[in-house]
C-alpha cells in the first residue's frame, strides 16, 4: 500500500490508497484516518474518507500546500492497519415486503430464485461500511450476494422514505431521510438513522459492520416502523 | 407578540430567501454537505459594515423577485453583493451599504440587476438554532434555517437579531465586492483526473468560453461549451471539494458549490477557487465565463490576500 497524493483543489489533498473497492481496504482507510487526524489537528477543517481515498481539506490559513502535502506523507509513513474488530456490528431489523419493498420481485427474478430467497440472501452476509455521503448518515455498504447485484432503475424515484433499505449492484444502503433515488428497495427499518446523524453521531460509520435481520409486520411497528406502502408515499 | 420578539416579518416570499452563514465544518465525513453563503465575499462584506463578526448568520436573497419584509422596530441592517433592485418604501437602496430602518417600513427586494445574490445583515447576526455547528439552511439535508428545518423563508416568519449594530461603517475605497464582469476569469487549480482528458479538450477548457446554464442552484452550476472527453471508464465514489469541476458523460462540466453532495464519482478537472466559486455564484444564467488555470500556491496567495481585506 502505497499512498498517492493528489491536488484536487486549493486547500484540498486527495490521499488515494487502493485503485479498486474491496473491504481488506477498509482496515488501512481507518488507520490512515486516525493518523491524518492527529497530524493535522487544528489544521483539518474536513476528511471524508471513501473507498479507496481520503480527502484532505485544510486551513491555508495555517498551512501551505508543500507542507500539506509533506504532513500527509509524514503521517502515513509506516502506516499499519487498524484492527478490523474495532468497528462495531450493527443488526438491523428489516421488514422485507412489497409493500415497502417494491424491488423484491424484480432482484429475484433476476436472479432466478424466490423472494424468500433474496431476503435471505440479503441477510446472510455481515456488511461493511465503506463510506457515508449523499445523505447525513447514508452509509454505503457491500458487498451484496453476486446473485443479487442490480443495476439501479432506470428512472430514479422522486421519493423513497426515511428508513428504506435497497440495493444498487453489489452495494446495498438505508436511506436516513425522505429524498429522490434510485436504488432497488427491499424492505424497510425503523431505526431512526437521520437522528443520530443530526447529532453528529451517526450510527454507521465507516470501518463498521451491518447485519440484516428480517422481522415481521408486528416486530417492525412495534418499534414505531411506519407500514405506508411505498408507492403510496 | 411580546416587545422583545418583534424583529422583521417576511410579507411576501421570493422565491428563494435562505438563512446562511459561513456553513458547516467538520461533519463531511458524516455525509452532512458544507453549506453556507455561496457569494461568501459579499456575505462576510455585510456583516463587515455593520461590525459584525464575519461569520453571522445572514440573509442569502436569490434573484428577488418579490420578497417583502417589513420592520417592527428600529434597527441598522446592511446589504451587499448584487443589486437585486431592493427598496426601502419605495427609496432605492445601494448594495454596499448600511442603513437604518424604522417600524413600519418595507423592504423589497425586485429582481436582478447585477449579480443574482444579496446578502442582509442584521446586528449581532440572525437568531436562528445552531444545528452540528453552524445556521447554515441546506433544504436537501432539512438542516438549519430559522426552524432548523432546512426551508427558505415563507410568509409569517419573523427575523429576529441579538444586539444592536457594533459600527457603521462604510465600504473601504475599491475593496469591496464586484459583481462579475461579462466573460469574467474563474480561477481553476487543476488535479483530480485532470491527467484523463484528452489535450484538446483541455485546450478547449480553458480557451474558449463557457456559458451558465440555467440548471444552477447551491448544489452545482452547469457550463456549456465545448464537449470535453475524458478517457476514464469508470471512477470510485470519492470527496469531492469546494467548487470541484466535475464533467459527467456528456461532456458539460458541473462546478460543485456549497451544498454539493459529500462524495461522488465523476472525473474532474480540479476546482475553482473559493473566490471564483464567489462570482460564479453571482453569474446569471446565460453568462459568459471562461476558466484560467492556476497553482495551489498561487490561489492560496490570491486567498490569504482576500481574506486581510477585513483585518483593516
Amino acid at each position: 500500500m502505497t499512498p498517492r497524493i493528489d491536488t484536487t483543489a486549493m486547500d484540498a489533498l486527495m490521499v488515494r490508497l487502493f485503485d479498486a473497492i474491496d473491504e481488506t481496504n477498509m482496515a488501512w482507510v481507518m488507520a490512515a484516518d486516525r493518523a491524518l487526524r492527529e497530524a493535522f489537528g487544528e489544521a483539518l477543517i474536513d476528511l471524508v474518507p471513501s473507498y479507496t481515498t481520503l480527502l484532505v481539506h485544510y486551513d491555508c490559513q495555517r498551512l501551505g500546500h508543500r507542507e500539506a502535502r509533506t504532513r500527509i506523507f509524514q503521517a502515513l509513513d509506516g502506516l499499519q492497519p487498524a484492527d478490523t474488530q474495532s468497528g462495531q456490528l450493527h443488526e438491523i431489523p428489516v421488514w422485507y415486503d412489497e409493500s415497502v419493498g417494491p424491488e423484491l420481485p424484480r432482484v429475484a427474478q433476476r436472479a432466478g430464485i424466490d423472494v424468500e430467497s433474496v431476503i435471505a440472501r440479503h441477510c446472510s452476509h455481515d456488511y461493511c461500511v465503506f463510506a457515508l455521503g449523499f445523505a447525513p448518515g447514508y452509509g454505503f455498504m457491500g458487498l451484496v450476494d453476486e446473485a443479487l447485484a442490480t443495476p439501479r432503475l432506470q428512472t430514479p424515484r422522486r421519493k423513497v422514505v426515511a428508513g428504506s433499505v435497497g440495493i444498487a449492484d453489489r452495494q446495498t444502503a438505508i436511506y436516513p431521510l425522505l429524498s429522490p433515488g434510485g436504488w432497488n428497495i427491499l424492505g424497510r427499518t425503523a431505526v431512526p438513522l437521520f437522528e443520530h446523524a443530526r447529532r453528529g453521531e451517526p450510527l454507521l460509520c465507516p470501518g463498521d459492520r451491518v447485519r440484516f435481520k428480517a422481522v415481521s409486520r408486528a416486530e417492525f411497528e412495534a418499534d414505531g416502523g411506519d407500514t405506508t406502502p411505498l408507492e403510496e408515499r | 407578540m411580546s416587545q422583545t420578539s418583534s424583529g422583521i416579518v417576511v410579507k411576501q416570499a421570493g422565491p428563494l430567501a435562505l438563512v446562511q452563514d459561513a456553513g458547516r465544518f467538520g461533519v463531511r465525513h458524516l455525509g452532512v454537505t458544507q453549506g453556507g453563503a455561496a457569494d461568501w465575499i459579499s456575505f462576510r462584506w455585510a456583516n463587515w459594515l455593520l461590525g459584525n463578526p464575519l461569520d453571522s448568520a445572514a440573509l442569502e436573497i436569490v434573484m428577488g423577485g418579490g420578497l417583502t419584509l417589513e420592520v417592527e422596530r428600529a434597527t441598522r441592517l446592511a446589504l451587499a453583493g448584487a443589486d437585486l433592485g431592493a427598496t426601502l418604501d419605495d427609496q432605492p437602496l445601494a448594495p454596499g451599504t448600511s442603513f437604518t430602518v424604522r417600524s413600519g417600513q418595507r423592504l423589497v427586494f425586485r429582481q436582478p440587476l447585477a449579480g443574482l445574490r444579496a446578502y442582509l445583515a442584521f446586528p449581532g447576526g440572525l437568531d436562528a438554532p445552531e444545528v452540528l455547528g453552524s445556521r447554515a439552511c441546506t433544504a436537501r439535508e432539512r438542516l438549519g434555517g430559522l426552524h432548523d428545518d432546512g426551508q427558505p423563508l415563507i410568509v409569517g416568519d419573523r427575523l429576529t437579531w441579538p444586539g444592536k449594530a457594533a459600527a457603521e461603517r462604510q465600504l473601504p475605497e475599491g475593496l469591496g465586492p464586484r459583481m462579475p464582469e461579462p466573460g469574467c476569469r474563474l480561477a481553476l487549480v487543476p488535479g483530480a483526473q485532470i491527467a484523463h482528458f484528452s489535450g484538446a479538450s483541455l485546450y478547449r477548457a480553458f480557451n474558449m468560453a463557457w456559458r451558465v446554464d440555467n440548471r444552477a442552484d447551491r448544489m452545482g452550476v452547469r457550463l456549456t461549451g465545448p464537449v470535453l472527453r475524458c478517457s476514464l471508464p469508470g471512477m470510485v465514489s470519492e470527496g469531492i471539494p469546494l467548487g470541484a469541476v466535475q464533467v459527467p458523460a456528456d461532456g458539460q462540466p458541473i462546478v460543485l458549490l456549497n451544498d454539493r453532495q459529500t462524495i461522488g464519482g465523476y472525473p474532474r478537472l480540479g476546482a475553482l477557487t473559493p473566490g471564483a466559486c464567489a462570482s460564479l455564484a453571482q453569474c446569471l444564467p446565460g453568462s459568459e465565463v471562461r476558466l484560467a488555470p492556476l497553482t495551489p500556491s498561487q490561489a492560496q496567495e490570491a486567498h490569504l490576500r482576500q481574506l486581510r481585506a477585513w483585518k483593516s
